[in-house]
Parts: structure tokens; C-alpha cells; sequence
């Protein structure tokens, strides 16, 4: 399948005697937001930092855009085009929302070890970095340092700094977080637009959001995935109600 | 005035003052005053050399006094047999201070790479425990090596040559450290505003975030650390040249204690930092030395204070936080 | 330190050994719980850097402040009499004063291990390490617990700078390779572990001695007697940074880590 930008392939981890990730399988294809739900402690957290590099797996690998990344570093995954949002913000506090997407910029570039000119002289990187804030709605903010910046526009930095990788794949942990209705309805509205780019795997909390957004949908339960399918597919899965959508989310 | 313009005019009074000071003492014949100038370009220099790694990389470092004793026992080797006219590692001696600040900071340099690719395996705490270290155990291996003086130290019995100045005029001599401080500072002024800077710096803020968009921590943080060991055994070259003696004592936990406390009283990352917390050290030494013979004591409620209420040194008493815009 | 000082004063004044250790570990307790509300109390929630600062500073305080209350003069400290002679170990003839000084040593290891592990103190102790903020919240007076941790540290201290003074001359600056020595041993068993800190000291004591007795014969193989001692000695000063530096390498949190 040439579509499949992401794969993993029976992902497992254990830490001591809980088994976190259980034989995870899953694609993420071209042009389609993949979620990823499942009750709190279902392993969401650890399968994003298996994807992402964090943690290592007792077995299993993940390809990207057809090649095994299981052995390579964090950094290295995300020079391939793997890029993350954190699911607390994770920004450069004493940098402007400017100065943090052009880090991004740079880091894609892959041109750290330049010692002597001076960034802010850079027209090309301050540019592309301006371009990337309008898009996400955070120009007018762009001089602020991130410490300073609203809950809400911080949630749209880390967007940003994941859109600046120009990614081969988007993994996106609860973007709408503490976002409220408005905030939610505006980010749904423009992560369809920036599956286009990329596709998104995305792992969230509010449902609504979910199934207005997602092409496809895996559940997760006690590490393993016990359904994918299409929001009307998983919506009918009898296995999901019960073990899932019965607790908190019954029609 | 807005703090960015405060912090230049600072910068800008900071590097008249230490240029005017010992230029007023030659000019009145005062040499003592010169060589006490020349102390603090040389010490500010090693403490850039410490910001880099502990100002914008967040690297604490509790033996970079190792350095210091490095660059001081190359000056010191290379001329004692530049002295005697014998070789060493089957290289003649030299009494020029380029090559020897070269070599100075190619071993220093390389040693800092060793030290750093195994101390940085650790964090917090453990990093400065691991750098300390390091820092004793070239101590004691100094103090033990009895062939360039062991504990009782390592005359440099001529002062070592450079080109065009007569190194023995104690105005020559600061002339030469003050060049090469502010070649230092524009140095790091660079480095700190260019792409290498702002990962640096990304990096002593959120680690994480940087590896997420791909800068590897390690290798930046490892940078960072070879050439913050380089700049300060450049400056232990200069002061051996300047006390015309080694010892281990250049390596001691002190001597690393006191190249924090210089950038700790200066304003840690910024750009001048350094030179003013130097100044400030070496003028408590004098003023209070001269005063009371337990200066120590009020250096270390000075520095208490500052710990506790004034984070930004004199720096950022002066110019407030720092921004990177 | 603190608690040397006061020992020999005391005891000087006296001519009672006890009074004096009592008085040593009484003074360094007040001075580690004055410093811990004036200073340390200040800094938990601050960087390493700041940590170590402060640290530095106090040292420079302490010792001048030492120097200027006593003076630059070493005092000496009798070893009580009924600790007085030596006893015959069937091998060698060992002073009473270190053989009691050895049984101390694991009396307060065995007492302090008792306390962390059976006292209500000791359960708040390790609880407000784990988690400060939850055991605040269940009514435990935080701040009052770790000073009075402090203080115990400070005595414990006290404590063994007043037996040490017996063996060394009392002087300034006594503390400061001891302190780096307590470093070391801490951050090689692992920062919060008091088994860590038992097997670090231990490891430290050992090896450090053993370096200082096997290294010089060592050299002596190859080289004179007299440079032999010199590097045998000064190479057997580095072995415990290079037995912390190895351990860190390996296991970067410690031997054994306090938490996970």
C-alpha cells in the first residue's frame, strides 16, 4: 500500500507486570485523521511515546513512509517528518511564538551547528515562520514570549511548531485539551483543512470532536485495540459499547 | 530606557572602565593597578568561556577549574622546555603565546570532549557531581606528577613571548588580555544569536520539545561543552603567563566554585556577565582583603544574597530579565 | 565542623569529654536548623545551581566565621580515658578510641535506619519526600518536618566531626573535604537512599583506603620508594571520583535510585 504514511506493527511493552501496549497494529493512511480513543489508562500515552521515540518496545516496530524507524532517537524520528503536539503544552518558555516556530524551521532545515550569523538577521526563516502563525490564527501574537501566551493560543503554537516540520505525519496528543467549545469548534474546522498536508493520528478526549473529525477510528482497552473501523462502524460495535462507549458515553 | 538599551549602555560602560582603569595607571605608573586589571580580563574570559555551557546550555559545571589548570600547566610545560631546550612529546618547547594558547585550547578542548560525552549522560545534580569529578581528579593527578613540580607547583621562570609586545610591560600584557576578552565576548555574542544559540538555549529550557522537532540534545549540549572548555583553558593559559606559576591549586573545587560565583554575581547567559562579576571578585578581594583577612566571609554573604534575592547578577539588577525576542 | 569546635571548647573548659560531644551536637543541631529556616528553606523549590551556590556560600561563611571566632590555631581534643590504650585484636594492637568510634558508627546507622523506617517521623520523612505537596495537604507541618531533618543531618554531623576531633587536630577547613567525601558517598549510593548512602560509604571507605595502602606497593614495583609513595598516594586521592565518575557513567542516578 503506497498510502500508508505511518505503521506499527505488534507494538508491545510492558512495565513490570502491567502490560501497557499489547500487540498494537495500526496504519495511518494519506489524507485521513486516524483517532485513537480508548478510557484513561488504556495505554494512549505510552503507544504515543513508543511512536514518537520516547519509549522503547520489547517487540514490534513502526515504519514511516516505508522505512523502520523502531532504533532511532526522538530527534531523529522527527528529522524523518514525524511530528508531535504535546498533550500538556510543551513550548520554548522564554522564546516568542516567533522564535519557536523558527526554531521548528531550523531544526527542519537540519542546520544547528551554525555558529556565527545571527538568526535574527535570517529573512527567510523569520518569513516562513510568520507565514506559519497566520495560518494557525497567532500572527498578532507573534513577538510574545510562550510563558505569556493564553492556554488556547498555546495549544495553536504547538500546531504551529508541528506545521513548520512540514511532517511526513502529524501525531497530535489532545489538541482540543482545556480548549472549551469555541476553541474546540475552530480546531476541528482547521484540523480538516491541515489533513491535507499530512495525514494526523490523533488522540483525544472529547468525542464530539472525535467523530466529527475522524476518517477512521481505533479503540483502545487495556493495551490492545480492540476495534477499527469508520465513526458509523465503531458507533455500532457492540465489543466498543460495552467495553467503552457504555460507561461514559451511552446514546 | 528600555532594559535591552540599559544593558548596552552597561556593556558599553563596563568595557571603557576596565580599558580606562589600568590605561589611568600606566599612565600614573601605577603597575599594580594594571596587573589587577589584566586578573579580571583573564578571569572574565575563562567565565564566558563557563557561559557558555552553564549560561546558555544550562550546564552546570562544578570543574571547570580543570580546564583553567589545563590551559596553565601547557603554558607552563611548553616553557620550561622551551627553557631548557629540551622536547617534549618530541616537539621542541615554545615561548610564543599563539602556539601555546592553540595547544592550550586543542587539549583543553579535547579533554572537555571526553569529559562531557560521559558527564553528559547524567543531569541535575549528577552532572555536577560527575563534573566535579573530573575537575579532582586532574587535581590530584597534578599534585602527583612529580615531573612539572607535583604540589609545590610550576615556575614559569620568563614570561612568554608575543608578537610586536614586550610581555614582561605589565600595560603589554593587559593590552593582550583585553584583546582577547573582547574577541571572546564578540564570540560569544555571536554564537548566542546564531542558529546554534537559539537550539542551546532551547534545549536548557525543554529538552524534550527541542528532540521532538529534531535537535538532538547531546550533540548540541556536547558542542557547547568542548568549546566552553576551550575558551576557559585559552584564559588558564593567559593566567599562568600573568602569576608566572602553576599549581594544582588552579584546578582545585574553589577555582570551579569561583568561576560559578563570577557568572552567578555578573548575571548568568548574559553577555558582560562575566566581565563585571571578574571585576566585582577581584575588587572584593582587594577592597575587603585589605580591610579584613576574613573577606571570604562577607564574599560568601554577598554571594548568599544574590542566590537568594538578586537571580540576575548585577546585570539584571541593572537591565532586568533577559529576553530573546 | 561547627561541631568539633564546640567539642574541643567545651571539653577544654570543662575537662569533660561527653559534656563537650553533647554541646557539639547540640550546637551543629541549632546551627542546621537556624540555616535551613534562614537559607535552605528558601532554595527547595530553586535549580541545582542555585542549590550548589548556596551551598559554596555557606561554606566560605562558615569557615571564615569559625576562623574568626577561634582562630587560625588547630585545637586539640583528648580521647577520654576510659577509651584511652589499645587492645590486642590477635593480629594487631587497634586503639580502644577507634574501635568504640567503629561500634558508634553502626549504632547511629542501625538508630537512623530505625528511625526512617519505624517512627512516625521517619513515615513523614519518606512520605515528604516523595510527595511534599499531598502530605501538606493531610495537615503535616512541612516545613517544621524538614527542618527539623535538617537539624538532625546538621547533628549527625556534629556528631562525627566531635569524634573525629579526637583522632585530628580540630582546625578550619576540616569540613571541606569531609563535605565533598559525604558528595560523593551520597551521590554514589543515590541522593535520598539511606541504604545508598550506608553501601556508598562503605564503598568510599574502602576503596579509598585500600587505594592509599595497596597503590604506593604498587608503584614501588617499578619505581623508587619515595616517588612511589608520591604518585601511589596522589593516584589513590583519585580513585574515589574515578570509582563516582564510573558509577555514574553506568548508572546516572545512583546505586540505588530513591525513586522507581
Amino acid at each position: 500500500m503506497a498510502d500508508v504514511v505511518l505503521e506499527l506493527r505488534g507494538m508491545c511493552r510492558s512495565f513490570g507486570a502491567l502490560t501497557a501496549t499489547d500487540d498494537v497494529s495500526l496504519t495511518l493512511q494519506r489524507g485521513e485523521v486516524h483517532a485513537l480513543i480508548g478510557p484513561n489508562g488504556a495505554g494512549k500515552s505510552t503507544l504515543m511515546g513508543l511512536i514518537s521515540g520516547k519509549i522503547a518496545p520489547d517487540a514490534g516496530n513502526v515504519w514511516l513512509a516505508g522505512r523502520d524507524i523502531t532504533g532511532l532517537s526522538v530527534a531523529q524520528r522527527a528529522r524523518l517528518g514525524l511530528a508531535r503536539s504535546f498533550q500538556v503544552s510543551s513550548l520554548i518558555a522564554e522564546y516568542s511564538a516567533l522564535r519557536n516556530v523558527m526554531l521548528a524551521l531550523q531544526a527542519r532545515q537540519g542546520h544547528s551547528y551554525r555558529f556565527l550569523r545571527p538568526v535574527a538577521l535570517d529573512r527567510g526563516l523569520q518569513g516562513q515562520a510568520r507565514e506559519i502563525l497566520a495560518r494557525v490564527g497567532l500572527a498578532p501574537r507573534a513577538s510574545v514570549e510562550a510563558a505569556f501566551l493564553g492556554h488556547g493560543e498555546r495549544r495553536l503554537l504547538e500546531i504551529a511548531m508541528a506545521l513548520a516540520l512540514s511532517p511526513q505525519c502529524f501525531l497530535l496528543d489532545e489538541p482540543m485539551a482545556g480548549l472549551g467549545v469555541e476553541g474546540t469548534a475552530q480546531l476541528v474546522t482547521f484540523l480538516h483543512t491541515l489533513k491535507h498536508d499530512a495525514p494526523i493520528l490523533l488522540v483525544e478526549h472529547d468525542m464530539d470532536a472525535v467523530f466529527r473529525l475522524a476518517d477512521r477510528i481505533s479503540v483502545l482497552v487495556y493495551g490492545r485495540i480492540i476495534a477499527t473501523g469508520t465513526v458509523d462502524e465503531i458507533r455500532a460495535n457492540p465489543a466498543v459499547r460495552t467495553a467503552y462507549l457504555g460507561e461514559e458515553a451511552a446514546p | 530606557m528600555d532594559n535591552a538599551r540599559r544593558e548596552w549602555a552597561l556593556n558599553a560602560v563596563l568595557a571603557l572602565a576596565l580599558f580606562a582603569v589600568p590605561a589611568w595607571a600606566w599612565v600614573a605608573n601605577e603597575p599594580f593597578i594594571i596587573t589587577l586589571a589584566t586578573r579580571v580580563a583573564i578571569l572574565a574570559i575563562a567565565a564566558v568561556g563557563l557561559n557558555i555551557a552553564l549560561g546558555l546550555g544550562g550546564l552546570v559545571s562544578f570543574g571547570h577549574a580543570l580546564y583553567l589548570g589545563i590551559g596553565g600547566y601547557v603554558a607552563g610545560i611548553a616553557a620550561q622546555h622551551a627553557f631548557n631546550g629540551t622536547p617534549v612529546l618530541g616537539l621542541p618547547g615554545t615561548n610564543q603565546m599563539l602556539p601555546i594558547w592553540a595547544i592550550a585550547m586543542l587539549v583543553s578542548g579535547a579533554v572537555a570532549a571526553v569529559v562531557g560525552a560521559l558527564s553528559l549522560r547524567t543531569s541535575g545534580i549528577f552532572f555536577i557531581m560527575i563534573t566535579l569529578a573530573f575537575a579532582q581528579m586532574g587535581f590530584f593527578f597534578a599534585l602527583s606528577w612529580p615531573a612539572y613540580g607535583g604540589e609545590d607547583g610550576l615556575p614559569i621562570f620568563m614570561r612568554n613571548h608575543f608578537p610586536g609586545l614586550n610581555t614582561n610591560r605589565p600595560w603589554d600584557l593587559f593590552v593582550i588580555a583585553y584583546g582577547v576578552l573582547m574577541v571572546a565576548l564578540v564570540l560569544f555574542a555571536l554564537l548566542r544569536a546564531a542558529r546554534f544559540g537559539a537550539a542551546l538555549m532551547a534545549i536548557r529550557q525543554n529538552p524534550d520539545r527541542a528532540a521532538a522537532i529534531g535537535i538532538s540534545p547531546f550533540g548540541i549540549r556536547l558542542t557547547a561543552f568542548i568549546l566552553s572548555g576551550m575558551l576557559t583553558g585559552l584564559a588558564g593559559a593567559m593566567m599562568a603567563d600573568l602569576t608566572r606559576f602553576v599549581s594544582p591549586a588552579m584546578m582545585a573545587w574553589t577555582m570551579s566554585g569561583e568561576l560559578i560565583v563570577i557568572i552567578i554575581l555578573g548575571g548568568v547567559g548574559r553577555l558582560f556577565g562575566p566581565v563585571a562579576g571578574a571585576a566585582i571578585l577581584v575588587g572584593f578581594e582587594v577592597f575587603f582583603g585589605g580591610l579584613t583577612e576574613h573577606w571570604k566571609l562577607w564574599l560568601g554573604l554577598v554571594l548568599l544574597a544574590v542566590v537568594l534575592f538578586a537571580r540576575g547578577g548585577l546585570v539584571g539588577l541593572v537591565a532586568g530579565r533577559a529576553r530573546h525576542g | 565542623m561547627i561541631g568539633a569546635f564546640l567539642c574541643a571548647a567545651v571539653a577544654g573548659a570543662t575537662g569533660n569529654f561527653w559534656l563537650g560531644l553533647l554541646a557539639g551536637i547540640a550546637a551543629a543541631a541549632a546551627a542546621g536548623a537556624l540555616i535551613e529556616i534562614v537559607v535552605i528553606r528558601r532554595l527547595y523549590d530553586r535549580d541545582h545551581l542555585d542549590q550548589v551556590l548556596a551551598t559554596f556560600a555557606l561554606i566560605l561563611i562558615l569557615s571564615e566565621g569559625v576562623r574568626m571566632v577561634f582562630g587560625p590555631f588547630p585545637l586539640y581534643l583528648n580521647v577520654p580515658d576510659m577509651f584511652r590504650g589499645t587492645v590486642n585484636l590477635g593480629i594487631v594492637d587497634y586503639s580502644v578510641y577507634r574501635l568504640a568510634l567503629i561500634g558508634f558508627g553502626i549504632a547511629v546507622a542501625l538508630g537512623l535506619w530505625a528511625l526512617i523506617a519505624k517512627t512516625r517521623l521517619g513515615i513523614r520523612i519518606r512520605a515528604g519526600e516523595s510527595d511534599r505537596e499531598m502530605i501538606a495537604a493531610l495537615g503535616v507541618n512541612i516545613r517544621a518536618l524538614y527542618t527539623v531533618v535538617f537539624a538532625l543531618g546538621a547533628a549527625l554531623a556534629g556528631l562525627a566531626g566531635a569524634l573525629v576531633g579526637a583522632i585530628q587536630s580540630v582546625q578550619v577547613g576540616m569540613g571541606e573535604p569531609v563535605l565533598i567525601l559525604a558528595f560523593v558517598v551520597i551521590v554514589i549510593g543515590g541522593i535520598g537512599s539511606i541504604k545508598g548512602a550506608m553501601v556508598g560509604a562503605l564503598l568510599v571507605g574502602v576503596i579509598d583506603t585500600m587505594g592509599r595502602f595497596l597503590l604506593p606497593r604498587f608503584f614501588a614495583l617499578f619505581l623508587d620508594t619515595s616517588q612511589a609513595m608520591g604518585v601511589g598516594a596522589a593516584l589513590a586521592s583519585m580513585l574515589i571520583y574515578l570509582l563516582m565518575a564510573l558509577i555514574l557513567i553506568f548508572r546516572p542516578k545512583g546505586l540505588f535510585p530513591a525513586h522507581g
